[in-house]
């Protein structure tokens, strides 16, 4: 289980993340709603430790997260597909899943079944494996950012606005991966704005509202009772 | 007297600074390019370099070769060391804040200088070139109808100032080497572009910072045991490799390799031949011009990429 204990994160003096928990089990994709700025991208960059917490604890599979360094967190099993993507921009397709390939630890590089298995996820992206990732177009680019992400075989996969500018066909693959990866095992923490999206995927939801955790749901809950949207996202 | 042969000598001249500037400008583009960050020191570990080479070099009886080559093998790995604990105890600590970083370094900069005077004292002193053999000049001229090379007399190179520019050469080639093709450059590189997602995906980025700046500062180092043979150790040498250094990154766009390389070619070749046929003032007035201009007309650099955010 990936779990998040009261957790207080901050930019310097701004304080973002109150007392905020959230749990996610292994085999579930768990979404986490709230309006712009509610904290959901802080959250992600506190399970991956590029903020540091000043109170709190995350745990991932028993082991505090935030007691060992940072650059270790992903060696946890966890993969992280940052909103806006973030890839590598001047490095090649080929490059970016290296370092993806790296953080796992396996030297087996570029011949491994791992980097077999992602691009059997992503045909679309070994033929353009030697292309600059700056490059692509915006859905191979989020391909890409998933796929990097694919290459640490998570237990954990934490997708910030995968579907963020995407056409329908896109954002349907891009569903279909998260979809997948629950279904092989994997806890999924998804931010999604589209409704939709949510109800026909996630298991749980968790509302967010000025960086303080509100109810987990489910999504039946969530077609019975409307006002938890319009409370929280304002839908 | 022909014109020519003074063109090559003057050029010859020109390529020996240039080939150590190169080495120097890329060390300090390098931490520019991955760290972002100003390292105002540089110059001091370049002395450094020059100072340790002496040090290892007269502690070494025997063939003044044997002495030069510990020196060059000696110097630039103790300065990178040195560089690396530098940049671990303070940079860190300034969390390489980009004007922190460059009040830090000046800082950094009187303590190598003033430690250097203490120790090594106020002297020029030289260390001997493993070889020295003098090379003239060939040239040729045009008589019975027929070209004939001759040797124009009183102008000479020496062989290892040709081996300067070789090693420079080959060191230069490893440094882009290492950048493009193997998995430490490859982590360097994905430090330099993203540094979060980078740790983020697992890199250590303190550590590639710490090693980043050691082997900026160690081709500093290198560079000043090459020319230490010809230039001679002296604790305020420092000072013109550094602010060549800083022309020949903006020139060449701040963190471009190539850009870097091609810029002190540029500018140490002018020096040279400027130098040679006028004065060596004259040269780097123009120089500091060509950054004026440089500035105002493309503040990217020749070679750089505009910053995208
Ligand atoms: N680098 C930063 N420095 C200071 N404050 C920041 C920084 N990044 C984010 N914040 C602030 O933290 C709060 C939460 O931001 P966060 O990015 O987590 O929101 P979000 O829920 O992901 O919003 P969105 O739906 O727009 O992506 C916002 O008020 C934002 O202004
Ligand atoms: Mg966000």
């Amino acid at each position: 289980m990936l779990e998040l204990r009261d957790i207080d994160v901050g930019y310097g003096q701004a304080q973002v993340l109150r007392q905020f928990s959230l749990n996610v089990e292994p085999g579930e994709i768990h979404c986490l709603m709230g309006r712009n700025g509610a904290g959901k991208t802080t959250t992600m960059k506190a399970i991956m430790g590029i903020l540091p917490l000043s109170a709190g604890s995350i745990l991932v599979g028993g082991v505090e997260s935030n007691a060992v360094p940072a650059h270790k967190i992903p060696g946890l099993g966890i993969g992280y597909v940052p909103q806006g993507r973030r890839l590598f921009s001047e490095l090649t397709v080929a490059q970016n899943l290296d370092i993806g390939l790296m953080a796992k630890g396996s030297n087996a590089g570029r011949s491994s079944k791992v980097l077999k298995g992602v691009l059997e996820v992503f045909p679309r992206l070994r033929e353009r494996m030697e292309q600059r990732a700056q490059t692509l177009s915006g859905g191979e680019q989020q391909m890409l950012a998933t796929a990097r992400a694919l290459c640490i075989e998570p237990d954990y996969l934490l997708l910030d606005e995968p579907t963020e500018g995407l056409q329908p066909s896109m954002i349907e693959s891009i569903k279909q991966v998260a979809v997948k990866m629950r279904d092989r095992g994997v806890g999924v923490l998804l931010v999604e704005q589209h409704i939709k999206s949510v109800l026909s995927m996630a298991d749980r939801v968790t509302f967010i509202e000025n960086g303080r955790s509100r109810e987990t749901v489910k999504p039946d809950d969530l077609r019975q009772d409307g006002t938890l949207l319009q409370k929280y996202v304002g839908l | 007297m022909d014109f020519g042969p003074y063109l090559i000598l003057a050029s010859l001249e020109g390529a020996v600074a240039a080939s150590v500037l190169a080495l120097t400008a890329v060390g300090l583009s390098l931490v520019f390019g991955v760290m972002r960050v100003v390292n105002v020191a540089h110059g001091e570990f370049f002395m450094l370099g020059a100072v340790l080479a002496w040090f290892v070099a007269s502690s070494i009886g025997g063939h003044p070769a044997l002495g030069f080559v510990a020196a060059l093998l000696v110097a630039p790995v103790l300065v990178g060391g040195l560089a690396a604990a530098v940049d671990m105890t303070v940079l860190k600590r300034v969390a390489y804040d980009p004007e922190r970083t460059i009040v830090a370094t000046i800082g950094i900069l009187y303590i190598i200088q003033q430690v250097t005077l203490m120790t090594y004292g106020p002297d020029a002193r030289p260390v001997t070139p493993p070889f020295n053999t003098r090379l003239a000049i060939p040239w040729f001229e045009f008589a019975d109808g027929r070209v004939q090379m001759y040797w124009p007399w009183g102008l000479s190179t020496t062989s290892y100032k040709l081996f300067v520019i070789a090693a420079a050469a080959i060191m230069l080639l490893a440094v882009w080497l290492m950048m493009t093709r193997s998995k430490i450059g490859l982590v360097m590189r994905a430090t330099q572009l993203d540094s979060e997602m980078a740790q983020a995906f697992g890199i250590p980025v303190e550590r590639v910072y710490a090693m980043v700046f050691g082997i900026g500062c160690g081709l500093a180092a290198l560079g000043a045991v090459l020319i230490v043979p010809i230039q001679q150790a002296h604790y305020l040498m420092g000072t013109d490799p550094l602010l060549l250094s800083f022309i020949v990154v903006i020139i060449g766009g701040l963190g471009s390799l190539p850009g870097t390389v091609i810029a002190a070619l540029l500018i140490g070749m002018s020096d040279g031949i400027i130098s040679v046929f006028y004065t060596p003032t004259l040269a780097k007035i123009l120089s500091t011009l060509l950054v004026a201009f440089v500035l105002v007309f493309r503040p990217q650099g020749l070679f750089g990429t505009r910053e995208r955010e």
